[in-house]
């Protein structure tokens, strides 16, 4: 019996995550990873799994699997209807089927199974980089996933009690990034007063947020320069960008501020129309 | 130097020029901060990006300061020899952009070194300079939907080859049959900061 789940259909996206791929930012490859690593971490933790094992990550609910063997699964992050296992592993039969429907409220669910998704790494990394094109191809219907297996003991709880991601406003914090004297002395405020909306041009590349236009101090083009997830930058437009696990490397505008990295996790279950506000972090 | 804010997991330290970064990135990647996850150079500036369970701001910005630059770091080694068909599709216009003939563009791209003073854009795209020679190029007004890997292209200051086909607005005066990222090769990006490339016409010059 091979250890594996095929794919009936894949809902709107679904891709295989891990921990990333670190230390290759030099050469212009970007860290990518489980966009809400919180989730994708808890997953891991309770099927008994290494915290770099792979797991599946689904947007908006709709992947349908079937498993080819007895196999332990859980799902975390946004709670879709139809999974018997949100973050409460339970052990399937081979040939049982699994339907995600779509959540209430979130954008990603992380489906876990004991031994982790095992499809070749690229670069160290099990996950896709949707803006490097890098990694596993996105996860279609008739893949067979293989799953590996585990030695890490099984953790001693059945259920974790975490909250579903909030459908309503989130706020999260703000700190200061390096380009902030490229901005009007009112942008800051603006930024961290406002309420800004998730547009629907939004991925796991970033959120394009629509709101109050934040006006430079400074024209001409900034040198490209390294950022990292959560970066707000400002394009042109003058309307932020907030950068999520699939961000590019360096970027040619100004970062005015970043998410502290604690709560960009909670910015990656945003959905479109969604509203977000940014509140200075202080200290 | 002048170290700036990047969050919580970062810090991006502002150089004077690209010398500085080259020489700063040089000590830092021979030695990095324990810590320190991704240094990541770029035109003025270096990011480092650090696990905060392993190291603090902090500690990592004070191990920058404490950093002695290794400059002179882009003179080290040979250079990579890259051959390249110059027939591109923008050769022609752009040598009148400059007002050079095709052949003076193409003699004025291989005379010189260049060195890859960082990487963006996409995985193993390097960004080449030859400093003090003046390179200033416009980019195409409308990007290309899709430009073919291999292509050789310029923009403002820089040289570089697109490693697989992507969009892309700068000027293309040529091709390489060189894969400059190879997934199964390690590293896997053949023109990484301080790398010194010659271009080489095919067929000669």
């Amino acid at each position: 019996m091979t250890r594996a789940l095929t794919v009936l259909a894949p809902g709107p996206l679904t891709t295989v995550q891990d921990r990333g791929r670190p230390g290759l930012a030099a050469l212009g490859v970007g860290r990518s990873g489980a966009a809400d690593r919180a989730s994708a971490a808890l997953a891991n933790r309770l099927v008994g799994n290494p915290p770099d094992a792979a797991v599946l990550e689904v947007t908006l609910g709709g992947l349908a699997l079937r498993a080819e063997a007895d196999l332990l699964v859980v799902t975390t992050g946004a709670r879709c209807p139809g999974s018997p296992a949100h973050v409460a592993p339970v052990r399937v039969r081979a040939g049982d089927r699994l339907r995600l429907g779509l959540p209430a409220s979130g954008l990603r669910s992380y489906l876990g199974v004991r031994g982790g998704i095992d499809v070749p790494p690229v670069l160290g990394s099990r996950s896709t980089d949707v803006l490097a094109g890098l990694g596993p191809a996105v996860v279609a219907a008739g893949d067979v996933l293989p799953v590996g297996t585990s030695t890490v003991p099984l953790p001693g709880v059945d259920v974790a009690p975490v909250a579903d991601p909030p459908a309503g406003e989130v706020t999260v914090r703000l700190l200061p990034g390096p380009r902030g004297d490229w901005f009007t002395s009112r942008a800051w405020p603006t930024l961290t007063g406002a309420v800004y909306t998730v547009t629907s041009q939004s991925n796991r590349v970033g959120l394009r947020l629509d709101g109050p236009v934040l006006d430079r101090a400074r024209t001409g083009e900034l040198p490209s320069e390294g950022m990292v997830r959560g970066a707000v930058q400002v394009p042109p437009s003058g309307t932020p960008v907030l950068f999520l696990a699939d961000g590019p490397v360096t970027g040619g505008y100004p970062v005015i501020g970043y998410v502290e990295d604690g709560d960009v996790d909670r910015c990656a279950q945003l959905r479109p129309g969604q509203a977000l506000r940014f509140r200075a972090a202080t200290g | 130097m002048r170290l700036l804010p990047s969050g919580s997991t970062a810090l991006l330290a502002e150089l004077d020029d690209l010398d500085a970064v080259l020489a700063l990135y040089a000590a830092l990647d021979a030695d990095p901060p324990a810590g320190v996850v991704d240094v990541v150079p770029a035109a003025r500036t270096v990011l480092l990006v650090i696990d905060p369970a392993r190291t603090s701001l902090e500690q990592v910005a004070a191990a920058v300061r404490a950093t002695t630059p290794r400059p002179g770091t882009r003179a080290a080694g040979d250079a990579i020899e890259l051959p390249v068909h110059y027939d591109g599709a923008d050769l022609t216009e752009l040598a009148g952009l400059l007002r050079l003939t095709a052949a003076e563009l193409v003699h004025r791209h291989t005379a010189a070194e260049w060195t890859v003073a960082f990487c963006g854009f996409a995985p193993g795209f390097g960004y080449l300079t030859q400093p003090g020679t003046g390179w200033d190029v416009p980019r195409r007004p409308t990007p290309r939907t899709a430009v073919p890997p291999g292509s050789v292209g310029l923009a403002g200051e820089f040289s570089g080859v697109y490693p697989r086909e992507s969009p892309g607005g700068w000027q293309l005066i040529g091709r390489t049959d060189v894969a400059v990222f190879e997934l199964d090769r390690d590293p896997p990006a053949l023109l990484r900061p301080g790398t010194r490339v010659r271009f080489v016409p095919v067929g000669g010059p």
